[in-house]
């Protein structure tokens, strides 16, 4: 593109910076990680790594648990969002406030959001203790982090939803309705498809997130057995950087693949969302 | 709920519009639409508790004398004494480092923006994926990365500035992405030849076309980075050293071994310390899209990830 006013010196010397940062800082020490982790013989050290039992099962329970909290974020956060974006009542930017607030939570302010709901002095065990006669604490574990995955997600999936919600054409709704379409079908059969580029891009955001994050596990129990855990108990206790390096490496790649796969089948670029 | 006719709930969920429909209809559809309406309701303020609920009972806890005891025990501001003369050193080391973070991504995140929205070409484009990596791969892959590579160098190692660059990495599209959204949706080339051709240098149109065209999407980015810059975990747990403990790294400490209202007064410490770039957010309208200008929104500038 031959573009007068913006040379090609100009473009060379604006990227240069950004670049040399990334490259110096994030391209060079992956590199290094991915030549550590093959320890001298890349096939047998993964081989031996895909083939252990305990970090493949702790892997598919990253997974799972990953694909269940964006489910029932994009659930939750879709029915909020569309009731915040097209609907108008008093108080509407007050509960959108609240319903957002959390965004700036790192992930340990999170879990202990979750201690404090669902830990030995939380309030849900003192409620289950009055009513039911039996203290609920579901912190400490795979539910616990379920919430607090929950909790780091919502407010983020509203603000997608949100945004997308207000860029609906409405005139398709109301064809649907003068046709008879009930609510209900309007929702599944308009609403729904026009937001599903969003709600994907999204949901692979929120899936990535949950792949990866580390905080909340740390706050509730260093014992739940999710891969970030299993990485940072190999590098610290076990003091096994090959181990841990190659399964940061095998987690970075399922996340990636999941992210080009919700791009592809979204049309758009989820990076844009990420 | 079901007593209203229909006419006020159509106001109500289409607030403008007065739709044809065949009067016959109207007896069979409001009920399913009240239903709909209530069970989003339902949905919509039970997670608001969800999210609020805990929030408020760490800012209570934070201030009670014992909260096994509950808040009968008495209010104090003990908790919130102890934690600041304990950690107010991880207090300023976030601000610190959360500038620093900020001062780097912008001098070299704004001209990168700019730059890849101008140039549209598959180099541009695939460096912008690449600069993506860093948030779309798991934070501790990057932190180990870092350490396999500059562990090694040990006044870099144990100074903030290692921390810092972890931060700079993983925030820089934040910044990037934001301002070339802006970028690309204004007409700068236009702009910049019209600039060009009363004689105004590169850099002349740089300070005054592209910088004040870019202003939202500097803004946006300059919170986001601000903000994440200061949650940021995953890396910085691994990068930090016993002298560089971060605000997160103080908390997760803190709730790991200390007392729950110690913990609760740290969380109290660290909302005060998030309060003025929500505030921002709101304000600027980055996180709440109704505000947010049409072109932001367009930008996909409300769009947000973090690590947690």
């Amino acid at each position: 593109m031959h573009d007068l006013t913006f040379p090609l010196r100009w473009r060379v010397a604006l990227v240069a910076p950004a670049l040399a940062v990334f490259l110096a800082f994030w391209l060079l020490p992956m590199a290094a990680l991915v030549q550590l982790s093959a320890d001298g013989h890349f096939l047998a050290t993964y081989r031996a790594l895909l083939t252990n039992s305990r970090y493949m099962t702790s892997l598919l329970q990253t997974v799972l648990l990953s694909a269940a909290v964006t489910l029932a974020t994009l659930a939750i956060s879709t029915t909020c969002g569309l009731l915040l974006a097209r609907r108008d009542f008093a108080g509407r930017r007050a509960l959108v406030a609240l319903l957002t607030f959390p965004l700036a939570f790192p992930g340990v302010v999170v879990g202990f959001m979750v201690i404090m709901l669902a830990g030995r002095q939380g309030l849900i065990g003192a409620l289950a203790l009055r009513f039911v006669g039996e203290r609920w604490v579901f912190a400490y574990s795979m539910t616990g982090l379920f919430a607090g995955y929950l909790y780091f997600s919502i407010p983020r999936v509203i603000v997608t939803v949100m945004a997308c919600a207000s860029k609906l054409d409405a005139s398709l709704e109301e064809a649907a309705r003068s046709l008879g379409a009930s609510p209900w079908r309007v929702t599944r059969d308009v609403v729904l498809p026009a937001l599903m580029p969003g709600l994907i891009a999204a949901g692979a955001v929120c899936f990535a997130t949950a792949m990866g994050a580390f905080g909340t596990a740390f706050t509730l129990a260093t014992d739940i057995d999710v891969l970030p855990m299993t990485i940072y108990t190999e590098f610290t206790l076990n003091a096994n950087m090959v181990t841990a390096a190659g399964l940061s490496i095998v987690l970075g790649i399922v996340t990636w693949g999941v992210l080009t796969l919700a791009r592809s089948l979204s049309g758009t670029s989820v990076a844009a969302t990420a | 709920m079901s007593a209203l006719p229909s006419r006020g709930r159509d106001e109500d969920r289409l607030s403008t519009r007065v739709e044809p429909r065949a009067p016959h209809r109207r007896s069979a559809l409001p009920s399913a639409r009240t239903w709909i309406a209530v069970a989003q309701w339902l949905v919509t303020l039970a997670t608001c508790a969800f999210l609020v609920v805990p929030v408020v009972m760490s800012i209570v806890a934070g201030l009670t004398v014992n909260y096994f005891r509950g808040v009968a025990s008495g209010l104090t501001l003990r908790w919130l004494e102890e934690v600041w003369t304990q950690y107010h050193a991880s207090v300023f080391l976030s601000l610190e480092v959360a500038a620093a973070t900020l001062a780097v991504t912008l001098a070299t995140g704004v001209p990168a923006g700019y730059a890849l929205a101008r140039s549209r070409t598959r180099v541009s484009r695939m460096i912008e994926e690449l600069l993506v990596m860093p948030v779309a791969l798991p934070g501790l892959a990057s932190a180990l990365a870092l350490l396999v590579v500059y562990g090694g160098y040990s006044a870099f190692r144990m100074s903030a500035a290692f921390i810092v660059v972890g931060h700079v990495v993983f925030t820089l599209p934040f910044m990037v992405r934001p301002v070339a959204a802006v970028c690309a949706s204004s007409d700068l080339r236009t702009l910049e030849e019209g600039a060009a051709s009363l004689g105004a240098s590169f850099m002349q149109r740089f300070f005054t076309i592209v910088l004040p065209n870019a202003r939202p999407g500097i803004v946006a980015g300059a919170l986001a980075v601000l903000t994440l810059s200061i949650g940021e975990f995953n890396l910085t747990w691994m990068l930090h050293t016993p002298d560089t403990k971060t605000l997160p790294v103080g908390l997760a400490d803190t709730y790991a071994s200390l007392r729950i209202e110690v913990g609760s007064a740290y969380t109290i410490l660290f909302f005060i310390m998030t309060m003025p770039l929500l505030v921002a957010m709101q304000w600027f309208g980055v996180a709440t899209p109704d505000v947010a200008t049409r072109r932001e929104r367009n930008a996909g500038i409300s769009h947000h990830q973090d690590s947690q």
